[in-house]
């Protein structure tokens, strides 16, 4: 005992970003080892994007489009699925109850969370722009900041939307039939819209002011066309707005435990 | 039923309420729990228990009364009173693929000053599954790992709630002598259980709770023996079991016997007995 009191230091523990960080690199050492995780984050898209290499294979103009639609679905996944799926598991595991009981700072296990899923879009973007460039024949990005803002923005918008989202999911076991009713309908509908012209109007007007579909047309700008961010400030508002609502509520509504029975 | 209180106490509480809607969970409590104590908290399912300790653990709000622990109030939910806390919880998750070495680094490293994680592991028993990936582990080394994260950061007070539920006899023992231990090393520990041998062998004083009310406090053995009453029972003629309780049982027995005798008759099944603690707690808490 007395050798244990002698360790106790002056310090009232570890700063805010130091706990942060150990946070992150528990969340990384977590992600690389779950088979399934690393899956959906990264092998999944690059069959999309595989897939409809093949389809559209010779059509240029079309594998144009097809690039930033794939690398908007991932920071879908990477961020509202997979944080949707993540924060429902913890809660319900009783992993985030725990530790709620511990000293450590919310801030701090919030900060690692949520950087661990911006290193996967991260990742992401760069793997899907960089499989573009090397198997499909588009070329390099044409405005690096505006890749930045928009997949900065489409981030933190879909990690408030999948936060908030766990909210309504009320048990591990229906998780994924949550996440794919939405997740599911907003692609296919935002990637058909974005890519056909004679979609309904009704369906474009509804698709238009839904966050993934202003994403894709910001990153299809910032990778192929390079048209600036002053073309697509409506596209930004529309995704700012659905991250304030999504973050809005992810705090608001936030829970460390199971709902009790 | 209100408790001593004491100036060196680690919880103090005062006519704490819990309401949930019209249902009323706690319904004005007092309990002081003294600095190195091992104090239970008693009581059949929905007692009001485990909401009492999760408010003294800061989960949650308190609708009335007031509540101390280590001097501060846990609703504030200060990072430096939670310095100074373990919780295990009833049922409490951990990451699927961290293993216990490393999960115990990590918890550490919230600490000002925490214990040496291989000195915990050992502690819990955990050396041969500190490598594990947790997902591995069977339901009582999960259980052995709450207890070494709520360790690992040398807390003064511990909460432990329903610790040994779903354990076999030879874990159950095992979990008594770690908290035996901590005893030992001069920890307070508030254990929750409906386990009445786990409550007489671990805890110095106890609290038997019912619908969300404290019915009886202090030390186990003499809360069983209800001061200086005992149990007197035989069967009559007619084979029924009569119970007497006394405080004096050499009258008793010498009326009871000098009757028989008159009668003719034997006292089968005569015996003299100190109630137990079981009884107490099967008397308060019978339903109705």
């Amino acid at each position: 005992m007395a050798e244990l009191r002698a360790r106790r230091g002056p310090s009232a523990g570890r700063g805010i970003p130091l706990l942060a960080w150990r946070q992150y690199r528990l969340e990384r050492r977590m992600f690389w080892r779950n088979p399934s995780a690393a899956f959906f984050n990264f092998l999944l898209p690059l069959l999309f994007l595989a897939g409809g290499g093949i389809i559209l294979s010779g059509n240029q103009h079309e594998l144009n489009r097809l690039v930033p639609a794939i690398a908007a679905m991932s920071v879908m996944s990477t961020t509202f699925t997979a944080l949707a799926y993540n924060i429902v598991f913890l809660r319900e595991r009783g992993v985030l109850k725990r530790i709620r009981g511990t000293p450590l700072p919310t801030i701090s296990y919030f900060g690692g969370v949520l950087a661990n899923a911006v290193t996967n879009t991260a990742l992401q973007i760069a793997i899907v722009v960089l499989a573009g460039r090397l198997l499909l024949g588009i070329g390099w990005p044409r405005d690096g900041v505006e890749l930045a803002v928009f997949a900065l923005a489409g981030v933190v918008c879909f990690c408030g939307l999948g936060v908030a989202f766990a909210h309504l999911i009320p048990n591990f076991e229906s998780t994924a039939a949550y996440v794919n009713a939405v997740f599911l309908p907003v692609v296919f509908l935002s990637f058909y819209v974005f890519d056909s012209k004679s979609a309904p109007a009704f369906l474009r007007t509804i698709v238009d002011a839904l966050p993934l579909k202003p994403l894709i047309d910001g990153l299809w700008a910032a990778i192929v066309t390079g048209s600036g961010l002053g073309g697509k400030l409506d596209a930004l508002a529309v995704i700012a707005l659905w991250g304030a609502l999504g973050c809005y509520y992810a705090i608001r509504g936030f829970s460390w435990e199971q709902a009790r029975a | 039923m209100s408790d001593s209180t004491s100036t060196d106490a680690a919880i103090e509480v005062w006519g704490l309420c819990k309401r949930y809607g019209a249902f009323e969970a706690v319904r004005g409590i007092d309990i002081s729990v003294r600095r190195g104590e091992v104090f239970g908290l008693l009581g059949p399912n929905g007692a009001g228990k485990t909401t009492t300790v999760e408010i003294l653990e800061g989960y949650r709000q308190r609708s009335a009364g007031d509540v101390s622990v280590l001097g501060e109030d846990p609703a504030s939910r200060k990072r430096a009173l939670r310095q100074r806390i373990g919780i295990v919880l009833q049922s409490g998750g951990i990451y699927s693929y961290v293993t216990p070495r490393e999960a115990l680094r990590h918890w550490a490293a919230f600490y000002p000053a925490p214990r040496d994680v291989e000195e915990v592991l050992a502690l819990a028993g955990l050396q041969d599954k500190a490598a594990q990936p947790s997902r591995k582990l069977s339901g009582g080394q999960l259980r052995r790992l709450d207890f070494a994260l709520a360790l690992v950061g040398d807390p003064e007070l511990i909460f432990l709630d329903e610790p040994t539920t779903g354990f076999d006899p030879a874990a159950r023992r095992s979990a008594w002598e770690t908290v035996r231990r901590l005893r030992d090393l001069g920890k307070t520990i508030l254990l929750t259980t409906h386990y009445l041998d786990e409550a007489q062998e671990l805890a110095d004083r106890v609290a038997i709770m019912k619908d969300g009310r404290v019915l009886a406090i202090g030390p186990p053995r003499e809360l069983g023996s209800g001061a200086s009453s005992y149990r007197v029972a035989y069967r009559n003629h007619a084979g029924e079991l009569i119970e007497r309780q006394t405080d004096d049982p050499t009258r008793l027995l010498n009326e009871l016997t000098a009757e028989a005798l008159a009668r003719g008759e034997r006292l089968e099944e005569l015996s003299v007995g100190r109630p137990t603690l079981e009884d107490l707690y099967l008397e308060l808490t019978a339903d109705g």
